[in-house]
Formats: structure tokens, sequence, C-alpha cells
């Protein structure tokens, strides 16, 4: 019944397309202005415009190779825009000082090597860098920033260990303690909830849901749909290096948009828990009981 | 997930990070330091052998000096034959192998640390080759004075590195890709080297080899002057390297959303790196495996987080000190250091292989 209801639900809102908005959204301290954005020669997003909301838990999703990725190292200045802009406060962030940005935007990204016999708590304390001088390397204010981020990120307890020693789970939550350490409002998350557990994962994107609320504005590329619509505060979903659409994610994930960007028909029901929109593949086999 | 659940249960009271080791901060004025205790420890401790080393370099040899003498001698004390001995011809070679030593720990600690692999020291990805090759030239082909086989020891080694840098360039260098490069260039500079030699003149080749040895015989405060300035400017830039290089070793994505401005960096360590190499090959003839198992054994030693600067310096000094001292002393005649540093390496290197493969079984 419930389903019948969703399914039509999802019918009704066929003809309601859902546009990307080019104009930057009201408070947005970090844009993209129609840039390119690509490896060497090879553009991967053209013309490509998109605002990140101030105090949003935004998610990037769409297949694999759809450009979401090189749109988090664009956003995080790891990549350069071939053409057009990336604006953060106001001002293209390839005219900050290197150590300005990293005050500003934190990145977790997806390869990251803790070396040999490192603990848990100097790794954390790695996440000061751009906030330390040349022998201002532990100020009270470094180890404050240690200890709030570890304790954020529940990892206090395993301030002494080695990382080497830890479960995925986490060593993930240590890597997120480090880009606390950095005290950044923004943090871009690069597939953070990878390889890690259904527990882990849902652990991760609550933790990030508290950060959310706390203040901080939060940008993850997630390959999850389900978990993007549920934790996602804004979504943005791309395509061959296209924004298809972008917003609430209660009000943009249809049938219709997941056939569309990831070529899967589908139905979309609601979440039983929370209410927040739930994809089901309809496959090709649905005589299973 | 218990712990996790209790995060907002937990406060900060406690005002310390706990490091998991011994860990002493220094706060005063403008100086806010935090010093790893083992660290220091390993490297005091270092120090303390390497002068032990050097005093007792010294002291013995064929002509038995007591160590009251020399130390008078260091003072400036003695006059005649002692001074002589102590002051013009035991001291340069002692402070050339500290010097030497502590300039090749670096080195090989950078390019380790840049390529995240414990074998990619200059002279296995063949920068000490190709500074033999530069030498080789010069020695065989323009039979060159001392100031020319040098100059071109250093040309060899930074043209081989500018090389094996551009070959292993593929949108960026990475590590392993450098390795690899760096070993195929060098295994062809060696057959060019051989093929030099076979070409040269009996006594040339011999004069050509003993170079390529790698010997600290007949070194004179000229050229730890010369070196030893060089060496010191270049210890400083790796100081100032260091800090960012230790970053990098997170990952390149880390390192760069840290404010780490990586493609200057990597440029950096990979010209002071060479360039230490280089001012010990020019002086002395290159010397291997100190550069390879330095860092590799003060991180054991101090177990620091990946690889350290100075830690890695005192080992080079304590490494070079000693070889120097057994090659001077284990024969009739003194054999060339770089032989007894080729046996300690191999030692050291089969020992590494050792434990590597035990780990994946």
């Amino acid at each position: 019944m419930s389903v019948f209801t969703h399914f039509i639900r999802s019918a009704t809102l066929k003809d309601q397309s859902v546009m990307p908005d080019s104009q930057p959204a009201a408070g947005s301290r970090l844009h993209v202005e129609d840039a390119s954005i690509g490896y060497d020669k090879r553009v991967i997003s053209k013309g490509l415009s998109v605002s990140i909301p101030d105090r949003s838990f935004t998610m990037i999703v769409g297949p694999n190779a759809c450009g979401k990725s090189t749109l988090l190292r664009g956003l995080s200045r790891l990549l350069k825009p071939s053409a057009g802009r990336v604006i953060l406060d106001g001002a293209d962030i390839q005219s900050y000082k290197t150590k300005d940005v990293a005050r500003r935007i934190g990145l977790l990204p997806q390869a990251s090597i803790a070396p040999d016999g490192i603990t848990v708590a100097d790794l954390v304390a790695r996440g000061r860098y751009p906030h330390q001088g040349f022998a201002r390397l532990w100020t009270e204010g470094d180890e404050q920033a240690v200890l709030r981020a570890m304790d954020a990120a529940a990892v206090t307890e395993l301030s002494g260990r080695l990382v080497d020693e830890l479960s995925g789970g986490q060593r993930q939550r240590v890597w997120v303690a480090m880009a606390l350490a950095q005290q950044t409002d923004i943090l871009l998350l690069d597939e953070p909830t990878t390889f890690l557990d259904i527990t882990h994962q849902i652990e991760l994107l609550e933790l990030f849901t508290d950060l959310n609320r706390d203040g901080h504005t939060i940008v993850a590329v997630l390959h999850d749909l389900n978990h993007a619509a549920r934790f996602g505060t804004h979504l943005i979903a791309m395509k061959d290096g296209v924004v298809v659409a972008e917003g609430l994610p209660s009000k943009i994930v249809t049938a219709e948009l997941v056939e569309e960007v990831f070529g899967l028909r589908c139905l979309v029901i609601s979440d039983p828990v929370v209410g927040t929109p739930h994809v089901v593949p309809l496959g090709r086999d649905r005589s299973r009981p | 997930m218990s712990d996790f659940s209790s995060r907002f249960a937990r406060s900060t009271s406690e005002h310390r990070v706990d490091f998991g080791r011994r860990t002493l901060v220094v706060r005063r004025r403008r100086l806010a330091l935090r010093i790893d205790l083992r660290s220091i420890a390993v490297c005091v401790a270092l120090v303390l052998a390497v002068i032990v080393l050097a005093l007792v370099a010294l002291a013995t040899g064929s002509y038995q000096i007591s160590v009251d003498q020399v130390v008078s001698a260091l003072m400036g004390g003695e006059t005649g034959l002692v001074h002589k001995i102590v002051v013009e011809w035991r001291l340069p070679r002692v402070v050339a192998t500290v010097v030497f030593g502590a300039a090749l720990g670096v080195s090989g600690a950078m390019f380790q640390s840049l390529t995240r692999n414990p074998l990619a020291s200059p002279d296995v990805i063949g920068f000490s080759t190709g500074s033999y090759t530069g030498a080789l030239i010069m020695i065989i082909l323009i039979d060159g004075s001392y100031l020319q086989v040098a100059g071109g020891a250093v040309l060899g080694g930074i043209v081989t590195a500018m090389l094996v840098y551009v070959l292993a360039w593929w949108g960026g260098v990475q590590g392993f890709r450098l390795i690899i490069v760096g070993i195929a260039v060098s295994a062809m500079l060696a057959s060019l080297n051989t093929w030099m030699m076979l070409r040269a003149e009996l006594e040339v080749a011999m004069s050509a080899a003993a170079w390529g040895a790698g010997s600290l015989n007949g070194v004179s405060w000229d050229q730890v002057g010369i070196g030893g300035a060089l060496i010191a400017v270049l210890l400083v830039l790796a100081g100032m390297l260091s800090r960012p290089m230790r970053q990098m070793e997170l990952g390149d994505d880390v390192a760069a959303s840290h404010g780490v401005r990586i493609a200057a960096v990597r440029l950096g360590l990979i010209v002071v790196g060479v360039a230490l190499m280089a001012t010990v090959t020019a002086a002395s003839g290159p010397i291997a495996f100190v550069s390879l198992a330095a860092p590799q054994i003060a991180r054991r030693l101090a177990r620091t987080a990946g690889i350290t600067l100075t830690p890695a310096a005192c080992v080079g000094a304590l490494l070079l000190g000693a070889a120097d001292f057994i090659a001077q002393r284990i024969a009739a005649t003194p054999l060339p250091v770089g032989l007894i540093t080729v046996v300690i390496g191999g030692g050291y290197l089969g020992w590494l292989l050792f434990i590597e493969a035990r780990l994946r079984l």
C-alpha cells in the first residue's frame, strides 16, 4: 500500500524538471563559477557552476567517473580550473596563500598514508600544520585543538595507540580527527565511508551530522545514494561532468532522477525510519520471494 | 560502538594530549615546542658515541697518543709532532667522517621520505654512479686536476638526477617510478663506467678505480673546509624542508590540503638531497650504503613516526666514522672506507629484506 503510494508520488513528480541553479546561493562561502576542471588536458567538467550552501551537509552523488571527485578536488584547490573560477569567501581561491586556504578548508582525501609507527595523537597533531610557525610548533592552542578534535571524533581513548594497530573504522575516525584539528569551517570528504562496514559507515555519517549541526559546512562525495539522501541536507547529482540536479534530497530524489543519472530503474520509497527518499532498484528479477 | 556513543560524556578536562610516548613541552615566550624524549635521548647517545669514536681515532694509529694529549692538542696546548699528527693529519679525516656521514644520512633520509620507500637512496637510484661517471670522464678523458674531478663528480650526480627525474616524469613524479628508473639509469651508467675503465691506460684506470671505491685517505683541511661549509648550508636548507617533508609522508593530497606547496617542496628535497650526496662524492668518491642504511637504523632506534633528519644525520656520522676507523686498521695498508660501508650496508640490506619477507609471510 505505502509502496504503491510512493510509486504514484514519484510518477507525479515526473514533470517537475529540476534544473541546476547557476546563481550562487544566498549564503555560500564556496562556489564554482563557470569552471572547467580536469587533469592535464583531459577536461572532466566544462562550464560547471555550483554553490555549496553555508552550514549545509552537501552530498555529491553520481555514477563512477561523473566528475564528483574532480569537483571536490577543484573545491579544495588540489586541481586548478583551466577556465572559470572557484570562489572562496568572495575571492578567487587561487589568489590565496596555500596556508590561508588550509586554515579555511579541510580535506579528507581518499588516499592518505599513516607513516609507520605513528601514534594517533601524533597523526591528529599533524593537522595543526597550517597554524604552526617557525618556532611555534606546539602552542596551548594547538594542544586544545587536538584534544577537542580527538574528543569530537571519539578517538581520545586511542590517543597513545599506534595507527597501524587500529581497525578500519577507528582509523578513519583518526583521519577525521586530523582534519578537525585543522579547525576549518569547511570540511571536504572524498568517499569517507568506502571500505567501512555498515555500522561504521552510519557511525561516521552521524559524526558528520553532529559536526554539521555544530556549524561546520560539510561536503562529501558519497557512493551510497540512500545514505546521501538520509544524511545530506543538500544534494548535488552529477553525470558526465554536469550537475543534473541539486537541492533538498527529499525534493529532488525521484525515480526519474535516479534513472537519468545512474541509468537504474528503481522505486523511490520513503525511508521507514526518517522519511527521507530511499531508492529500491527494480532489477531484472522481481519474482523472488 | 560504545566508545563512540560516550563521546559527549567525556570532557576535555585532561589538558594534555597523550602521545603514547614521552614528550616534553617547552613553551617560553615566542617558543612553543614538543620534544620527543626518545629521539633526543637517541641523538644524545649517538653524538656521545661519535665523540668517543673520534677521540679514539685521533689517539690511535701507527703513532699512539694518549687521550689527554689529544684533548690538549685540540685545545691548542701541544706543539710539534703531536700537534701535527692530531690537528693536521688525523683531525681533518675525523671531521670529514662526521660531516660527510651526517650529509649522507640526511640525503638518504630526504629521498626515502620523498619516495616513501626505504630502498630509495641516492646511491641505489643512480646518482652516485652518475657522479662516478662524471669523475671518470675527468680522470680518464682529460686527465683532470683534483678540482676538475670533484666538479665532474658534482656535475655527473646532478645531470643523472635530472635525467632520472625527467624519465620518471609522467604528469608528476611518483616514488616507485623514480626508484625503478633510477636503478635502470644506474645500470646503464655502470656499464659506461666499465667501458671507460677498460679503455683507459692501466695507471689511470687504477687511480680511477681507487677514487671509485670511495676513500678518505688523503683528505686534507682544504677539502673538509670547502665541503663542510657547503654541507652546513645544505643542512640548514634540509632543516627548513623537514616539516613539509614529514607532512608529505601523509600523502600528497593531505599535505596539499594542509598548505604544503608539494611541487616546490619536492623539487627542493631533490636538489638539496642530490647536492649533499654530490658534495661528499666530490671530496671522497662514492661512499655507498650510508645514505641507505642510516635513516632506517635511526628510525628503528628512535622509533619515530616516519623518517626524521636529525637522528639520520647522527647515525650517518657514527656509521661513516666507524667504517673509516675499521678501514684504516683492519689491514696492513688502509682500505678505502667505501669497501667497509658496502659490507656493512650489504649486511643491513640483507637483514632488511629478511625482516620484510618475514612480515609478508
